[in-house]
């Protein structure tokens, strides 16, 4: 199997798979997240959230998948780093007069907002995953159910009731379209998924993913903020 | 018309390199590079040391003009090497600033001049077909599909420049080596190396030192010979399946 290591972490192409693998994988996950997140919007004081943070933590598939994507975002945060050490490095001098003209803008500020993002994730999983994972959470119990269950539910109200979080909540997700913009049609094209038919589809769906997505995630701590007392 | 020119002077390759500042009078039929000579002229005439730039054909197909000028290389205009941009495009009383090619692959050897033997080095690993192919009747007695040979010749354009390496915030020479492995691909006679030659090709583009893509598309932009991304993914799925599938 030398040869898969070889090319996944020395050739040039093969990182560039690994990065956009990763990154589908990573947006595949994003959507999950989003679908079971929308159930904050449910005005039952957070039953069915609570069941649901209950089902991720304890279905054995489900704690599988988790340790993979674990293992997906590290990778994908240390190679980008890499990548982005050696690019630069391979640059040399930069110019004395720079053009920014026809280069797409975000595909020059990946590694930026992608260490913003990480670090991002770094808090918010300290706020929630922790929480769920370590923390002292209060235990809540519903009608027709035979145990407690922890109250993930309680913490997210918290964080969201505090205006510094939500900000720094929503000016996250907006560095999170950026780099899903370039991102996703990117993905596509370290793939070599490049097609006349499909390139303005790729380009669509990306546009439309890049938006949709962070979008959902931000107007919750919006909601909780504004509209839910 | 009167120009102030400042370009990158620097002994050899060790040197330490700075900008020089020169006037010029030049006029507005004149290349790019006639007025370069419009210079040296003059620096030689006052006993200083003319300006080193690189130049062959001087009609855009030699790739050999190699300079960025106010930060794009080959200039402002689309689709153009320096040798084909004319100073009507410039104003009098312009500032042009004029430095080498940059990137670790692409060491500066004299103020403009830059070696770019890394490039004769990808060709050597695979940019050739090793078989005898023939005499024209040969080439004609094959059947090529007529979408193919549009895109091998598309990519065929490529002069090797290093544009795109010079464009690229990455230094990666992806659209270079692409439009190598497209053009010989593509074709029947070129098909049967196609997957040991992208290997080959890749390898020692990633020796040089050239960086990764990282899918800007500044080299397609930049590019005098217009050579489409689409040949990198071309490439990026012939290196793929030259990996899972190769014995």
């Amino acid at each position: 199997m030398k040869w898969l290591f070889d090319f996944l972490f020395k050739s040039s192409i093969g990182r560039k798979v690994v990065m956009s693998l990763s990154g589908i994988f990573l947006m595949l996950f994003l959507i999950v997240h989003l679908l079971g997140n929308l159930q904050l919007f449910i005005n039952d004081a957070g039953m069915q959230f609570n069941l649901y943070t209950y089902f991720m933590t304890h279905n054995p598939v489900i704690k599988t998948i988790s340790y993979i994507l674990y293992a997906t975002i590290l990778l994908h945060t240390i190679q980008g780093i890499f990548l982005a050490i050696e690019n630069r490095k391979a640059k040399g001098q930069s110019y004395a007069v720079s053009s920014n003209v026809n280069k797409s803008f975000f595909a020059k500020y990946m590694i930026h907002l992608g260490v913003v993002i990480f670090i991002f994730l770094m808090i918010h999983m300290y706020q929630f995953w922790l929480q769920m994972k370590l923390g002292n959470l209060p235990m809540v119990n519903y009608p027709g159910k035979e145990h407690a269950y922890k109250d993930l539910y309680a913490p997210v109200l918290q964080v969201f009731k505090d205006l510094p979080f939500v900000i720094f909540y929503v000016i996250s997700m907006l560095i999170l379209a950026m780099h899903l913009y370039h991102g996703f049609q990117s993905a596509f094209q370290s793939l070599g998924l490049n097609h006349k038919k499909y390139n303005p589809l790729i380009q669509w769906i990306g546009i439309l993913y890049s938006i949709l997505i962070p979008f959902g995630f931000l107007i919750m701590p919006i909601y909780v903020y504004f509209i839910q007392r | 018309m009167n120009l102030k020119l400042k370009i990158w002077r620097q002994k050899s390759q060790n040197a330490k390199g700075a900008f020089e500042t020169y006037q010029v009078n030049a006029n507005e039929h004149m290349s790019f590079l006639e007025m370069l000579d419009v210079l040296n002229e003059q620096l030689i005439e006052e006993k200083k040391e003319p300006v080193a730039f690189d130049h062959d054909c001087r009609e855009g197909i030699c790739g050999a003009c190699s300079m960025v000028i106010n930060g794009r290389p080959h200039g402002p205009n689309k689709a153009t090497t320096t040798c084909q941009l004319h100073m009507r495009f410039f104003k009098e009383g312009d500032e042009i600033v004029i430095e080498p090619f940059r990137a670790r692959a692409f060491p500066v050897i004299k103020d403009l001049v830059v070696d770019r033997s890394a490039f004769d080095r990808i060709i050597q690993a695979g940019g050739y077909i090793s078989v005898n192919t023939g005499q024209a009747q040969d080439g004609n007695a094959i059947p090529v599909n007529r979408d193919c040979a549009s895109k091998s010749f598309d990519a065929a354009a490529c002069i090797g420049c290093g544009a795109c390496v010079a464009a690229c915030p990455n230094g990666s020479a992806m659209l270079f080596t692409a439009a190598k492995v497209s053009h010989l691909g593509l074709l029947p006679q070129g098909k049967l190396e196609h997957t040991s030659r992208v290997r080959n090709m890749v390898k020692q583009m990633d020796e040089e030192g050239f960086g990764f893509c990282s899918n800007v598309g500044a080299c397609e932009a930049e590019c005098p010979k217009e050579i489409s991304l689409e040949n990198i993914a071309r490439m990026n799925r012939a290196m793929i399946g030259a990996v899972l599938t190769s014995e």
